[in-house]
């Protein structure tokens, strides 16, 4: 049995990591606020984005000369992943749904012989790629110094992404990322952002515009916009999706400590009673001898 | 009196301006353009310039980057990749645009120099037309 002392001295460690676990949770709580604001503010934006260039993509279609971002290299052999995580753990399975998401995929892709390239976003990710998918990786763009993920650092990643691919480094890129459902449910994505995709996006019907400059014009100044936009969108929705993930992993383990509280409290009476159930035998049978 | 027009002004970040105006002035890639009512839909590109927005009461100015302008018959809509009210645009903000574009421009290819050089000019009339 251990002794009271050491129990008590538990009791007290385990109160205080559920405080931390449950101002934890009211931090994210806070943040996801703040961050389903900037996905919601974004939405207009990256909707408006993708329906003007379904229509342009449509019209323009597959048509000799089409931009390569939107055709694409005529290949399919280099695949670049770029795979979105947070900069901090404990969140739940946030970061290693998504690196198992991308680990998955890259196996698929290496079993059909292609070449698999791997950009990460954010540390965790590449922490848990590193192990195994070290020799594909390609580069890193750490977000740890950003407190509030704005356009700018979508259009770096974009702008990187785009350098890669004006110099033939891949033919096909996809990111990962988490999208956010709800607080306790958030979806890993794939979604292939060169060449551009728009299967679900309902195209405006495009004949009825003129277009200044022209269409393949504006298509060429879209695209790559188009790209900063995905990013910003995943960026968004990561970052919702992060917040909600911990919120929910700080409340189980706010509940759990409560759980081992109670275990433990319940533990700590019983040997006090046992102590003290013994110090009266000792004493009635000590009088009994006299 | 003519009538109105939905007009949205977006960037990625957030929905800056969203009201019924009466005319809208774009500074569009091939030239300045202005919408009203009935206007024949067009996607136009935008070079870095003023966008003006008339409504009934007021007139409002914006400071706008690149993006481009989707104007139908009931409304136009603004894609703005940088847009500030033209008030809070200041000199040194429209300053560091510049640089940023120029330091792009001295890494960009052959082929696209052309552009960011009317890019950063547009940038830089854009500047003349705050200060003044």
């Amino acid at each position: 049995m251990p002794n009271l002392k050491d129990l008590k001295n538990r009791i007290g460690s385990v109160k205080s990591t559920r405080k931390i676990t449950k101002a934890m949770q009211m931090v994210a709580a806070a943040k996801l606020r703040r961050a389903q604001d900037a996905a919601e503010a974004g939405r207009p934006y990256a909707e408006r984005m993708t329906s003007v260039m379904a229509g342009l993509a449509a019209s323009v279609g597959n048509a000799e000369g089409a931009p390569r971002l939107l055709a694409g290299t005529g290949s399919d052999k280099v695949h670049l992943l770029v795979v979105m995580t947070a900069e901090r753990g404990l969140c739940g399975a946030f970061n290693s749904s998504i690196a198992r998401l991308a680990r998955l995929r890259a196996q698929e892709l290496l079993a059909q012989g292609k070449t698999v390239k791997i950009l990460t976003v954010g540390k965790k990710g590449r922490e848990q790629l590193r192990r195994d998918m070290s020799a594909y990786m390609i580069g890193h763009v750490d977000l740890s110094d950003v407190k509030r993920i704005g356009y700018a650092q979508a259009q770096m990643i974009a702008k990187d992404v785009l350098a890669r691919f004006a110099a033939g480094e891949f033919d096909v890129a996809t990111l990962f990322f988490n999208r956010f459902q709800s607080v306790i449910s958030q979806i890993p994505t794939a979604q292939q952002v060169i060449p551009a995709r728009f299967d679900d996006a309902p195209a405006t019907a495009s004949a009825l515009y003129d277009y200044e400059p022209s269409e393949e014009g504006i298509l060429a100044d879209l695209l790559p916009r188009g790209v900063a936009t995905q990013v910003f969108t995943a960026l968004l929705e990561n970052g919702a999706s992060e917040q909600g993930a911990r919120m929910s992993a700080m409340d189980n383990a706010t509940r759990n400590a409560g759980d081992m509280i109670n275990k433990l409290t319940i533990q700590y009476n019983r040997s006090r009673q046992a102590a003290i159930t013994k110090e009266l035998i000792e004493i009635i049978s000590g009088a009994e001898a006299l | 009196m003519a009538g109105a027009l939905q007009f949205d002004l977006v960037s990625p970040e957030r929905r800056l301006a969203s009201l019924q105006v009466v005319e809208v002035q774009i500074p569009g890639a091939d030239g300045d353009l202005t919408a009203m009512e009935g206007h024949a839909p067009v996607i136009t590109t935008l070079r870095p310039g003023v966008l003006k927005v008339v409504s009934a009461e007021a007139t409002r100015s914006f400071a706008v980057t690149g993006g481009f302008a989707e104007i139908t018959a009931s409304g136009v809509s603004v894609l703005a990749e940088r847009a500030v009210p033209l008030e809070e645009a200041t000199g040194a903000l429209i300053d560091s645009y510049v640089a940023e574009a120029r330091e792009q421009a001295a890494l960009a290819a052959a082929d696209d120099r052309d552009s960011m050089e009317k890019f950063i000019q547009d940038l830089i009339n854009l500047r003349s037309v705050i200060a003044a």
